[in-house]
């Protein structure tokens, strides 16, 4: 148990870390996405849409489902695994579905695609669903 | 991740770096859920800027440093942490439901999640990446000794190392040893020098300077 992959500290040292933003005391969100993505899954829970219970069983389902599929877990796709774990449970709680994500995620693709660098990305009104 | 971008500088109009993937879904389900009026993006903002900046270790900091200088405090703090951390106004989301253990010169206490990475984040922050690990998370409890030594801490083989498994009800809170040569530090100093991952039994504090000339 004395080999690299095993061991946890001190983790900035590690290649895999190496650009996560820091302070003084470690790491806080690798990239903005993170943060939203963390403050989604807050702020559903406490407007009541699912209880953090649930949130905690659906974040271990999404870390059982990665070992199930032989991937490292060391803590640098656990953003990843949350992001999963937050489509599966607004899908579940019928707050949206698959299709309009996927449908989303590609407008807002195309919205940066066709902004020229510096403006404001916005979607377009007819790519709007409703 | 790794976006090439060494071409079409020359070429106008220089269209906007497509965002990765896991950004494209976040944005999606935001922009969804806002429109519904399922979130509020004031409020997804006033949270990230508390977990970013605000909230931080800080405040377990001055929970502790209060616990060295209070005794009083510090009695109602391990009777019941959740009443005292609200009592100084961090109460609030996850962290409702809290435990204070106290390490002492016999007793080290250090904390983990199993199941995923439960933490108490009004009063700690957001958790460091070694915390989400998968081997922090399986070997702290099978090997804590082993672990604390990679994190530079090597306890003599008396003291009695006890790991509280944080879940979704409750989180722990460990209240560092105060360092020798401290009795003169107010308790703003003293929060100054206490760390997260002493709050969390990774790290065993010492005074500022020791080891050095001071």
């Amino acid at each position: 148990m004395s080999t690299s992959e095993t061991r946890i500290a001190p983790p900035l040292d590690r290649p895999a870390f190496a650009r996560l933003p820091r302070d003084a005391d470690g790491p806080v969100f690798a990239e903005p996405w993170q943060a939203q993505a963390f403050a989604l899954a807050v702020r559903l829970s406490e407007a009541g849409w699912f209880s953090w219970h649930e949130w905690t069983l659906a974040l271990g389902e999404q870390f059982r489902s990665a070992a199930a599929r032989g991937e490292p877990d060391d803590g640098s796709r656990y953003y990843e695994h949350w992001l999963a774990a937050l489509e599966s449970l607004v899908t579940a709680k019928g707050l949206s579905d698959p299709a309009a994500l996927s449908e989303r995620k590609h407008a807002w693709a195309e919205a940066y695609r066709r902004t020229p660098h510096g403006e404001p990305v916005a979607l377009a009104a007819a790519m709007r669903g409703t | 991740m790794s976006h090439a971008h060494t071409h079409d500088h020359d070429h106008a109009p220089e269209h906007s770096e497509v965002p990765s993937d896991p950004a494209l879904r976040v944005k999606a389900l935001e922009s969804l859920l806002v429109e519904k009026g399922l979130v509020d993006p004031a409020a997804l903002d006033a949270i990230i800027d508390a977990y970013e900046r605000k909230i931080g270790p800080r405040n377990g900091a001055r929970i502790v440093a209060r616990a060295w200088t209070d005794p009083a405090f510090k009695q109602r703090l391990l009777d019941d942490a959740t009443a005292a951390i609200a009592e100084m106004g961090f109460a609030g989301r996850q962290g409702e439901h809290m435990v204070a253990v106290e390490n002492t010169p016999a007793v080290h206490n250090m904390v983990v999640c199993t199941l995923c990475s439960c933490y108490p984040w009004p009063v700690l922050g957001l958790p460091p990446l070694w915390y989400k690990s998968a081997p922090y998370r399986s070997r702290a409890v099978i090997d804590p000794r082993g672990v604390l030594h990679e994190f530079g801490l090597d306890l003599a083989p008396e003291v009695e190392i006890r790991v509280w498994d944080s879940t979704s009800e409750v989180r722990y809170l460990v209240l560092p040893e105060r360092p020798a040569g401290t009795e003169a530090m107010s308790a703003d100093e003293l929060a100054e020098m206490v760390t997260r991952d002493s709050m969390i039994g990774a790290e065993r504090l010492s005074a500022p300077g020791k080891g050095a000339a001071a």
